[in-house]
């Protein structure tokens, strides 16, 4: 199958004994890619991106760092100040931490637009919650590195979640320090596990990929290719694409790194770690803020461990939770209204998680998180029933060509 | 593979005995797997929980002679503070004014101290792990004058019970004895 569409001897050689050419002339260049995709299908690419970004700066930041106790905030100021560009590596680092995540949760709200978890792509949207998850463990163990308070007390709260579990939930916290509090043991295995898990997420990457070139990508019309005359080739029409996506974001991470640093942080993380003090008011970094509202929204402890495990778990059951055979929300204009809905109250729980626990914040975190649970428990499964969706073109080429005719 | 073992067996000869047999040995086999395949992960699981070292540091001696009545002082046992306060007799008073069998994590005040007024907790919030403010003189000490949690709003009374928040027991007590009239160990 492979061979003779190189020119170059050498590659040609090479290629007959490990298909490499081949494979990669087979994911970048001839595969064939809807025709209509918008700029929502450019979040894939700077998700690699990202990470791609996170692990160069992050091996390179590993050669000053040291993860003691006592030398770890202060090797981390020395990155600051006296190592060569330390200042600007570190900077990229946390500041992509942050594009990152806005990158993927956009990446999965195009998801939830367009059904993309749908048949059958499920397996392809649950290795995408999986990097969703690995992700988060990535970024929470890294986050402790620095040791300054908010790492410090980050890691008390976060690892304290599993004593909840009943019976067992103490050793296990136990186990997650390697002692009685976080400490010294905690910070090295953290430190271990943050260089270890992004290579991990690279392996799902692989997966998600290879599960995403078996039926190709989703489109805005949530309808399947049908052939030649809906599809062009990924390179160069959809490479050029992704690079105009690559510009614009490598041009705003450029923006937040020279010119707002810090300002997706907290200030309280330039304090050295004080295992006997509590910060007064302790959050988590902003993307954990909708997962910590709902952990707060509930009186419970073992009740609001399990929401906000359960607000992610849930999404791995998406795929059959909503059975409407339409996938994009352009054909489902009650649907449509339902996903808004949603993306408002993400933003919602995302900024009741930041504020204090206290008065009208909490029971409005109540009514959130409820909603949250209410859109994918009962919403959904009602809309596969109940909705009337609209018309389906008929390809994927219809409504292209009618748009040049008449306006839409 | 074990299954179509056995079957081209008991297809060419003689009928139920040889592939019971085989069976019975390759599941020993998978299970003999198992066994290895655990004793070897055990060690790299295990190397996680608290090393020697660790463990050794578990006691702490304090002299609570020193501490005036009404003040309280901060103690580090296994790298986590342990408050204790030397109680007046009012908060005595209002620890046991209430039915300790009434609360969340029913317990009387006279079951968390060796005297009455020397109260001893591990300062950490049983939800989520912070250190409760209330041991200083200008800190808030929540609705029920003990401590309160910054982190979720949980408050404890005078003797460190859970009265109102998110915590779902009281403050720990942590083992201690008196080595003498002045010096407790805890640990």
């Amino acid at each position: 199958m492979s061979a003779a569409k190189f020119s170059n001897p050498v590659v040609r050689w090479i290629d007959h004994r490990l298909p490499v050419f081949s494979m990669l002339d087979h994911t970048a260049n001839e595969y064939p890619t809807p025709k209509n995709l918008n700029y929502m299908w450019n979040f894939g690419s700077l998700a690699g991106l990202s990470l791609v970004i996170m692990i160069v700066t992050g091996i390179v930041l590993a050669m000053s760092y040291t993860a003691h106790v006592d030398y770890a905030f202060e090797s981390v100021e020395r990155i600051m100040r006296d190592v060569n560009h330390g200042w600007l590596i570190r900077y990229i680092h946390m500041n992509t931490a942050s594009f990152f995540f806005i990158v993927v949760y956009l990446h999965i709200f195009r998801g939830l637009y367009y059904g993309s978890y749908k048949a059958p792509r499920e397996l392809l949207w649950i290795l995408g919650v999986v990097i969703f998850l690995l992700m988060m463990a990535t970024a929470f163990m890294g986050y402790v590195l620095p040791w300054g308070q908010m790492s410090f007390w980050g890691a008390t709260v976060i690892t304290n979640l599993f004593s909840a579990i009943p019976l067992v939930g103490e050793s296990i916290v136990t186990f997650l320090w390697g002692g009685f509090s976080v400490d010294n043991p905690t910070l090295n295995r953290f430190f271990s596990l943050h260089y270890l898990m992004p290579f991990l997420i690279a392996g799902v990457v692989v997966l998600h990929i290879v599960a995403l070139h078996r039926f190709g990508s989703n489109n805005p019309i949530g309808i399947d290719t049908k052939g030649k005359q809906d599809t062009i080739s990924f390179h160069p029409y959809y490479t050029i694409k992704d690079i105009v996506g690559i510009a614009l974001f490598l041009l705003l991470l450029a923006v937040a790194v020279f010119f707002f640093p810090n300002a997706m942080g907290h200030p309280d993380n330039y304090i050295p770690a004080n295992p006997m003090q509590t910060p007064a008011h302790i959050v988590p970094e902003w993307y954990f803020l909708p997962f910590y509202a709902i952990l707060r929204a509930v009186p419970d402890k073992l009740g609001g461990v399990l929401l906000m495990f359960g607000a992610i778990a849930i999404l791995f059951i998406l795929p059959w939770l909503d059975r409407s055979p339409v996938r994009s929300a352009r054909f489902r204009p009650v649907f449509r209204i339902f996903f808004w809905l949603l993306f408002i109250d993400a933003i919602a729980l995302g900024y009741l998680g930041g504020k204090p626990a206290e008065g009208i914040y909490v029971t409005l975190s109540r009514v959130a998180t409820a909603w949250y649970f209410l859109h994918f428990l009962v919403i959904l499964p009602m809309l596969s029933v109940f909705e009337n969706t609209k018309p389906l073109p008929k390809s994927i080429s219809e409504p292209v060509l009618a748009t040049t005719v008449a306006a839409e | 593979m074990a299954k179509s073992t056995s079957n081209s067996k008991s297809s060419s000869s003689n009928g139920m005995q040889e592939p019971a047999r085989r069976d019975f040995i390759v599941v020993a086999t998978y299970a003999m797997g198992a066994v290895g395949a655990g004793a070897v992960a055990w060690p790299l699981i295990d190397q996680m929980n608290p090393a020697a070292d660790t463990l050794a540091l578990a006691s702490t001696e304090v002299d609570v002679s020193k501490i005036a009545m009404g003040q309280a002082i901060t103690v580090t046992w296994r790298g986590k503070p342990v408050f204790i306060r030397h109680r007046t007799p009012d908060e005595i008073a209002r620890a046991n004014a209430i039915d300790g069998a009434e609360l969340r994590d029913p317990q009387e005040d006279e079951a968390r101290v060796q005297r009455p007024e020397l109260l001893v907790v591990v300062g950490v919030c049983t939800h989520l792990g912070c250190v409760p403010l209330g041991q200083k003189t200008g800190d808030v000490k929540g609705d029920y004058d003990g401590w309160f949690c910054p982190c979720h709003g949980s408050h404890y009374d005078t003797s460190g019970r859970i009265r109102r928040g998110p915590a779902p027991t009281n403050l720990e007590v942590p083992p201690y004895s008196f080595l003498s009239d002045n010096v407790i160990r805890i640990g």
